[in-house]
């Protein structure tokens, strides 16, 4: 045995066509992770914001809190939980090999991504008419407090909108390397980590919800 | 690092199946509570609900509960870095 082979592995023979790919799953997701736990931090100072605010505007933030619309919130939590199911049980298929399943369950996952954002259109469409927007004639007859409330929840919502948007071309990226064979049963690090995203998604809006719907 | 020898989990079907369920109803329990009026109770329980949910989500959704150790680790730490952060910004408040 050479200096060369055993500085390359510890089996004996390496095949012709071996590549040594650089692969290391779990690093790369660590690297996901970090990455997730500023996304944490990130939507953690603005529930911090918030917090502070509504203590300061119990009734402001009850008023303005009373005005949105419950059901759509309520069934797009509903959405956003069934769709991070989908996510997770497209990862258990990619692994039982079953690549026609995983697709599916991933563009299932993008249809969910869309219905909330319709349903989010909707609802602001709605705001919008009515004039209830930073700088609107609506918002700007709101007294101090409520007005607060509305700028938290256009920024927190609109914030979480933009993460539902990107989680959702990820999921679109990852689907088609599945379908070309670049994700497979042994190989799915960018799925995982895609995955990981959306679940993020579906984790704020589990705070969202109850925080911005349900103050009553 | 060979990624062959560490195998990955494999979560059933029948699993997320469960925790899907289970985040549904934990949603259900939100807003039906709500209706109900605790006074200041409504807010511990709304933020123990979405607790357990996202406790749920994190274990089984994104595997922490199969993962190496050191992810939950992490997360603890940033769990507890934000808490201090929440701490001495409510204290501020509090005192003025």
């Amino acid at each position: 045995m050479n200096i060369m082979s055993s500085s390359i592995s510890n089996s004996d023979t390496i095949a012709a066509h071996y590549v040594d790919e650089h692969r290391d799953d779990e690093a790369s997701k660590l690297g996901m992770w970090l990455f997730l736990f500023t996304e944490l931090i990130l939507f953690g100072g603005l529930f911090l914001v918030y917090s502070i605010y509504r203590m300061m505007n119990p009734e402001a933030f009850a008023a303005g809190s009373f005005h949105l619309n419950v059901s759509i919130g309520a069934i797009n939590t509903v959405v956003l939980i069934t769709s991070s199911a989908t996510v997770a049980l497209s990862i258990s298929a990619l692994q039982f090999k079953k690549k026609r399943l995983t697709i599916n369950l991933l563009l299932v996952t993008i249809l969910f991504a869309f219905i909330f954002m319709v349903n989010k259109y909707f609802e602001w469409g709605h705001k919008f008419e009515l004039g209830l927007f930073p700088g609107g004639d609506a918002f700007n007859a709101l007294e101090g407090g409520e007005r607060l409330f509305y700028v938290l929840y256009y920024f927190m919502t609109g914030l979480h909108g933009l993460h539902v948007i990107i989680g959702a071309a990820l999921i679109a990226w990852v689907a088609w390397e599945v379908k070309v064979g670049k994700q497979t049963h042994d190989n799915f690090a960018f799925l995982e980590n895609a995955g990981l995203y959306w679940h993020l998604v579906d984790l704020i809006w589990i705070f969202l919800f109850p925080l911005m719907y349900l103050i009553n | 690092m060979s990624t062959e020898n560490h195998s990955h989990h494999i979560v059933s079907f029948a699993t997320q199946l469960k925790v899907w369920i289970a985040l549904l109803l934990l949603t259900w329990v939100t807003v039906t509570v709500a209706y109900f009026n605790f006074g200041n109770m409504g807010i511990v329980v709304a933020l123990g609900v979405a607790l357990v949910k996202s406790t749920i989500v994190l274990t089984y959704f994104m595997h922490l509960k199969f993962d190496s150790k050191i992810l939950t680790a992490f997360l603890v730490l940033v769990i507890v870095i934000f808490g201090v952060f929440i701490g001495l910004t409510f204290f501020d408040y509090a005192l003025r």
